[in-house]
């Protein structure tokens, strides 16, 4: 790509400000970074990209992510569901940094902090009781509360210098925030002051008063739940008592933790209205709730080397290639070219009027001439040129030969067309969340044609992650000379 | 037809948005369909471009041949509410549970609590009827959590059912459960052409299949049109890039010598082409996998001009031509 296109297809795409993920990565002040965005925009492997990338310029790292692709998660080694950070072999280690990687267990992260937190026998009680394994493995909002719990856990090993989360596919995307504090609100509620009442209070005559109100609640939580689920309700919580003291510091601390200047959030998305918006729902809630946001990473943003040529022109200029056939049928008129009236009825031109040559004297020919002067500048552009002939005629006489060249030509101009309009509809849903948060810095990260599962590949993402604007692709780091 | 018509999909496939095309296309003349949504997200008033809807019952659509969209948004505590004061009599008890702090613990806490809510609304709806015996609604269409979750979500239920072994919740579970493992109901995923979701499609189909919930049929989101074909891809791999940038000149993109704008154009097209191809070729993977699965396969057209309200009565009008309503 010439210098100007490429400046002025990232100057229509350049954020307001640009988020320059190197520095964010290098500082040993930031401990924490927080992957976070609507389901389906590529935050996992943002996660990934980014563990390996500040691995390799010398980090330690571990990555906890929630619900890798299968074969993301082969690639870093922690397809086991052990809940154990496992070390990445193949990464690049000269600048000194290693790389973990683990895969969120809900159920035994859950069982672990019972086990932290309860003498034997009554983890064991918890642990056996119906209501807790039910609540353990589906409970609403436990993934979202057993990541931030492993989150402080990792933290509180201090074994690694960078910690980057994966937060899980939520409907909201936002419930783990709210995770910790409604944990804690329900244990302090009167909830569950009245579930573990009966149990504790057994009806001391002292707590008459309280008790009224009581019976009458559990009388209608029983009538609700069924007299058994509420003993097992009932039998947890007693059970899960002492333990839970452990839960609510541990939840208020992780809290804190993510609002710590160590921390970084990062929103992830991609160019489309309803990820945006999330997007900038985040951008409000992390505000709101006082988290320190990096950014924005704008996944999957297409650019083009070809920027100066418009979706319009490249239309105009495929049906004036697919055209002449038509003007040979109608008369040789050249003139007829870019007549609406010609436009659609290319079905018709399949047929063996192919002398075609454009009349003398029409832009296109005049166009086509400056070619000639310059024989010497023609290159092969595939390994199966060498004999077409198309390459040696003179340019004046496009003929029936140049008609499948004429036809690449304008499938690859049609395809442009559809990348510009692309371009322009990300770049309309983008601009609107610019405008609604231009403080909000933007890294914006370049499509790629198929799925990332290997560490070439997030340390692709990772360049690109860090390149400052979108690479578009012909900087994609191939050569000019790359065949199809 | 199933009456109950589940619609689920990784995130970022357009659930929602093939969701409330199908309920477009299933309100055919005379009929209505209730469009559910139960994750709070607003998403079907985006689409409709109405403002956030209540949870009520309303009109939002006028289908194509006359038939009518409702939508509800359904809120998991005011549903709550509604099912104490419609099975069991207990308004009163509703606001003095709510007070402490009960309803949020049965609505965002609860193991399952929550879904039990949504689903059992959305069954209720199902099987409503006027006083004259013909069903409130023909269909009802849900906007179901994404793949990952869907099973679960569905299958809530059961194990209500088996932690409440008595009672009006376990009652109420296992109605509910015979809606949803009847043929009255039809679980479809949504995808695109891509690894993950693809991948995520078959999962979601086998743990469905485990839980013997219905697996009805998927849906292909956004496909992209096929501009080049694997003939032309062939015939660019073989062209010259001189002919191409004299094509290109004679097009009236200008000059085709080394540095022409023409010229300039070839290696950006070429490189598109190429970006084209690969992922020509991984659809056309993904798709193979999809056609293995065995079930009825629908596909529906990336809008280009991205999606509005008249880009889902175009997707409504897709889903009846392909027989999906």
């Amino acid at each position: 790509m010439s210098p100007d296109a490429a400046q002025e297809s990232s100057r229509r795409l350049a954020p307001t400000r640009v988020l320059d993920l190197d520095p964010l990565l290098d500082d040993p002040e930031t401990r924490i970074v927080v992957c976070c965005g609507s389901g389906g925009v590529g935050k996992t492997t943002t996660a990934a990209a980014l563990g390996l990338r500040a691995a390799e310029r010398g980090r330690k790292v571990v990555v906890l992510t929630i619900d890798p692709a299968r074969r993301l998660a082969q690639s870093m080694g922690i397809d086991s569901l052990d809940n154990v950070p496992r070390r990445v072999k193949g990464i690049e280690d000269s600048a000194g940094g290693d790389l973990h990687a683990m895969m969120l267990d809900m159920k035994r992260t859950f069982d672990e902090i019972v086990e932290a937190h309860a003498d034997p026998e009554r983890a064991a009680a918890i642990l056996g009781n119906p209501f807790y394994q039910s609540l353990s493995a589906g409970f609403a909002g436990t993934q979202e509360y057993m990541a931030m719990e492993k989150l402080g856990q990792l933290r509180a090993r201090d074994e690694w210098d960078l910690i980057v989360v994966d937060t899980p596919p939520s409907r909201s995307a936002l419930d783990f925030l709210d995770a910790p504090k409604r944990l804690g609100s329900f244990l302090d509620g009167r909830l569950i002051r009245l579930l573990t009442a009966p149990a504790k209070l057994g009806g001391r005559a002292g707590m008459k008063f309280l008790n009224v109100g009581m019976s009458m609640m559990t009388g209608t939580l029983g009538k609700l739940l069924g007299g058994q689920l509420l003993k097992d309700v009932q039998t947890f919580v007693a059970a899960m008592d002492t333990t839970f003291g452990g839960f609510r510091t541990r939840a208020d601390a992780t809290y804190k933790l993510l609002q710590a200047p160590g921390t970084a959030f990062l929103v992830v998305a991609a160019p489309e209205r309803d990820a945006l918006r999330e997007a900038a729902y985040f951008v409000e809630r992390l505000a709101a709730e006082d988290m320190p946001l990096a950014g924005l990473v704008l996944n999957r943003v297409h650019g083009s080397g070809a920027a100066q040529l418009s979706a319009e022109r490249a239309l105009a200029a495929a049906e004036n290639l697919e055209e002449p056939r038509i003007v040979d049928q109608v008369g040789g008129k050249a003139g007829l070219r870019n007549s609406p009236d010609t436009y659609g009825s290319s079905d018709s031109a399949e047929s063996p009027a192919s002398e075609s040559t454009s009349g003398p004297g029409s832009p296109a020919t005049e166009a086509a001439t400056d070619s000639a002067d310059h024989p010497a500048t023609d290159t092969p552009a595939g390994a199966a040129d060498g004999d077409h002939p198309a390459g040696d005629r003179p340019a004046d006489a496009r003929a029936a030969d140049d008609r499948p060249v004429d036809e690449v030509a304008a499938g690859l101009l049609r395809l442009h067309a559809e990348r510009m309009q692309l371009l322009s509809r990300e770049q309309r849903t983008r601009d609107r969340f610019t405008a609604l948060h231009p403080e909000v810095a933007v890294a914006e990260v370049a499509a790629l044609p198929g799925d990332v599962h290997d560490l070439l590949g997030l340390r692709d993402i990772g360049d690109r992650l860090a390149a400052n604007r979108p690479e578009l692709p012909d900087s994609a780091g191939k050569t000019v000379d790359t065949e199809l | 037809m199933s009456r109950l018509q589940v619609v689920s999909g990784k995130g970022g496939t357009g659930k929602t948005t093939v969701a409330a095309a199908l309920a477009l296309a299933l309100a055919t003349e005379g009929k209505r369909t209730l469009l559910v949504e139960v994750e709070g997200r607003q998403g079907i008033a985006q689409l409709f471009e109405t403002e956030a809807l209540p949870y009520e019952e309303r009109k939002i659509a006028v289908a194509p041949g006359g038939g009518e969209v409702f939508a509800l948004a359904i809120d998991p505590e005011l549903a709550l509410l509604d099912y104490l004061q419609m099975f069991y009599k207990l308004g009163g008890a509703g606001r003095a549970l709510k007070k402490i702090g009960a309803v949020d613990f049965a609505t965002t806490i609860a193991p399952g609590l929550r879904d039990v809510l949504l689903t059992g609304k959305a069954c209720e709806a199902v099987r409503r009827k006027e006083r004259s015996g013909r069903f409130v609604y023909d269909y009802v269409v849900m906007d179901a959590p994404p793949t990952g979750r869907v099973t679960r979500f569905l299958n809530v239920n059961d194990e209500v059912a088996g932690l409440a072994k008595i009672g009006p919740i376990h009652n109420q579970a296992q109605a509910v459960m015979r809606v949803l493992k009847s043929p009255e109901t039809a679980v479809h995923l949504v995808t695109l052409l891509e690894e993950m979701p693809v991948q995520e499609t078959s999962d979601g189909i086998a743990e469905l299949r485990s839980a013997r919930l219905p697996v009805g049929r998927v849906v292909v989101n956004m496909v992209r049109p096929e501009v080049l074909d694997a003939a032309m891809l062939e015939q660019v791999r073989g062209t010259p890039r001189t002919a191409l940038a004299r094509s290109l000149s004679s097009a009236g993109l200008g000059g085709a010598r080394r540095g022409g704008h023409a010229e300039r154009l070839v290696d950006p097209l070429l490189r598109q082409a190429e970006e084209y191809a690969e992922r020509y070729a991984l659809e056309h993977e993904q798709r193979a996998v999809l056609s293995d699965l065995g079930l009825p396969l629908h596909e529906l057209p990336l809008l280009a001009e991205g999606m509005d309200l008249a880009g889902l009565y175009e997707l409504a009008t897709e889903l009846r031509k392909q027989g999906m309503s």
